[in-house]
């Protein structure tokens, strides 16, 4: 049932969610705005909006002392890799459980869930041991791999949901009509369930280019992505404020621009048969 | 060529007896419609059929060869389904000749096969467009355009006119028998709807909980029902079923009468009634009554009769229209309960 909106209720809720916004937005600002200013003026009090000598002196410092587009490309190579390797894993798995489920299905994916539950750092050993043991150890292969198996759950997950919307019907017209499962899923599923699988990929990658603990946990320099170098600028010699927030702008900057982007297919595909 | 044969076949859910064993045998060319009410397995029968669903046991023959065990491909039938189950992200065109292309054919066949079915179907105009802008009745249309360009043994309708209105059902079912007249090929046509069944069907098979009640031609099963669940399921208004000294009269547990083989009468009759609702359709005239012996029955009377609600009438069953059953339900003197 939908509620008459009145003007003070309607201004009410957009000032509550602008205040929101604000505060979420607020660190992000400050962390740009600080990434301009000189080391001295970074601490300062009281800080300083916008009177204060803008300067580019830290980026170029940043990229003198670390080169940014190595650590840039290991973030792209983890996050698009540990998402392609994903998907093909998720689309499986979904599918299985999306038009052949058994009556074990439900637990399977509230227990694939679950492990999401566990903090990370209770597998740091064994997974820390098995990586030094294989020669995993900042590779690149290594970290798509823990990454990828990381999201697994979420991508499934949200496959799955993808998955049931669509009629069973079709799929069988498609076998009718002599498709095989493989083309069965690439001709008739994917293209039908192709929003979903965007906005999954794109949630994945999103997640997969924050992730800190294992990229921090397991590499040193060759597959190092921009957390590594974010973490790189927290010297024991003090803290570089500025350098530190020109380092983390640089970082955030790709996946800002590419979430703002495509903000409609994410919040279209995150509430996905939840409106319907 | 699409003779099936059906030997046994069987299928269970779990624990569910959905399909105890079906024999069935459709001559090439047929029009079979499996008929019941929801639940009856009579879809579950079609999808045994199609390959949608795995048997449990037995044997299902097309054209003397077991396919069972085969994938639903394999077995060179098509299928409509009720809800179209059109491919949304192809154009009309792409959707004929989605088979075609699985099948491997060369463009220029496909081509032409397509193009030849949207001219039966009417849906040349319509080749660029995407089923989602479409009508029902176009949808349904593509939907058996599919069917046909893939040449198969037999066509399968699951309630293919179920989504559609009442005028266009009319039209649709229709098509379907003009193109049945002009394909020849054998169809098999689920439906709950006994009107599609009559109208349609070479042959009926009428189905209740996953059993066959009765195989016949239309007008067999309406004047020669096996039994009780036949008798009441086919033909509309229901047949009536008395008791008491009626049944008694004939020397049997229970008769059926149809509505439209009881004789009205003011004046004088076997049955004293009185009329609750009338309904005056102009050609024809539904009374449904109560009668003190044997509670509420539904006549039907050609023509406009003048009576309307709590007038007393007299009705007198055709004595030769009479169906006698026994206490378990089987048509008395029936051949087939002999």
């Amino acid at each position: 049932m939908e509620k008459k909106q009145t003007p003070l209720s309607y201004l009410s809720f957009s000032a509550f969610a602008w205040v929101v916004g604000l505060l979420i937005f607020f660190p992000i600002f400050w962390m740009v705005l600080t990434s301009f200013k000189t080391e001295l003026e970074a601490v300062s009090i009281p800080p300083s909006f916008i009177s204060f000598d803008w300067t580019l002196e830290n980026y170029a410092e940043v990229q003198e002392r670390s080169n940014y587009f190595k650590f840039a490309m290991n973030s792209v190579i983890l996050a698009v890799g540990s998402t392609l390797v994903g998907l093909v894993f998720a689309v499986t798995c979904a599918w299985a459980m999306a038009f052949n489920p058994t009556k074990r299905t439900k637990d399977a994916l509230l227990w694939m869930l679950s492990t999401k539950m566990m903090p990370p750092v209770g597998v740091l050993v064994p997974i820390y041991l098995v990586f030094r043991d294989w020669g995993l150890l900042d590779t690149r292969f290594g970290l798509i791999m823990v990454l990828f198996l990381m999201n697994l759950p979420i991508m499934v997950w949200m496959l799955y949901t993808y998955f049931k919307e669509i009629p069973t019907d079709i799929l069988e017209a498609a076998r009718m009509d002599g498709a095989t499962l493989p083309k069965e899923i690439i001709f008739v599923l994917l293209p039908m369930a192709l929003p979903g699988i965007a906005s999954t990929m794109l949630l994945n990658v999103i997640l997969a280019w924050n992730e800190a603990f294992w990229t921090l946990n397991l590499t040193t320099s060759d597959a190092a992505p921009l957390t590594a170098f974010i973490a790189s600028y927290s010297s024991p010699e003090g803290l570089f404020w500025a350098k530190l927030s020109a380092a983390s702008t640089l970082a955030v900057a790709p996946i800002l621009v590419i979430g703002w982007f495509s903000q409609k297919q994410l919040v279209r595909g995150l509430t996905f048969g939840a409106v319907k | 060529m699409g003779a099936i044969r059906l030997e046994k076949v069987k299928k269970t859910f779990g624990t569910l007896d959905v399909i105890p064993g079906v024999d069935l045998e459709i001559n090439d060319g047929e029009f079979v419609v499996f008929v019941g009410p929801s639940g009856c397995g009579k879809s579950t029968l079609l999808r045994l059929i199609a390959g949608l669903e795995d048997v449990t046991d037995g044997k299902i023959k097309i054209n003397g060869v077991d396919v069972a065990n085969e994938a639903p491909a394999k077995r060179g039938l098509s299928m409509v389904f009720q809800s179209y189950a059109l491919y949304p992200h192809m154009t009309v065109f792409n959707n004929i000749a989605f088979g075609l292309k699985m099948a491997g054919e060369s463009k220029d066949v496909i081509n032409d096969k397509v193009n030849n079915a949207a001219k039966i179907l009417n849906l040349t105009d319509y080749l660029d467009r995407r089923p989602g802008a479409l009508s029902g009745g176009q949808r349904q249309r593509v939907a058996i355009g599919r069917a046909i360009v893939r040449n198969p043994a037999a066509f399968l309708f699951d309630e293919p006119l179920s989504n559609l209105d009442a005028a266009l059902r009319v039209n649709m079912r229709l098509e379907i028998t003009g193109l049945h007249q002009e394909l020849k090929t054998t169809m098999i046509y689920v439906t709950h709807d006994q009107v599609e069944a009559m109208t349609m069907a070479d042959k009926i098979v009428v189905l209740q909980a996953g059993r066959v009640e009765q195989v016949g031609k239309p007008m067999d099963l309406y004047s020669k029902p096996a039994n009780k669940f036949v008798a009441g399921f086919i033909g509309s208004p229901k047949m009536n079923f008395l008791g008491g000294t009626q049944a008694a009269k004939y020397d049997c547990h229970e008769i059926g009468v149809r509505p439209e083989h009881l004789v009205v009468s003011t004046e004088q009759g076997e049955i004293p009634a009185t009329v609750k609702i009338a309904e005056h359709l102009g050609a024809e005239t539904y009374l449904h009554v109560n009668s003190d012996e044997f509670g509420p029955m539904t006549v039907r009377a050609t023509g406009e009769m003048p009576l309307s609600g709590n007038d007393k009438i007299f009705l007198t069953p055709e004595q030769d229209r009479i169906h006698r059953f026994d206490a378990n339900g089987l048509a008395l003197g029936h051949p087939l309960n002999a």
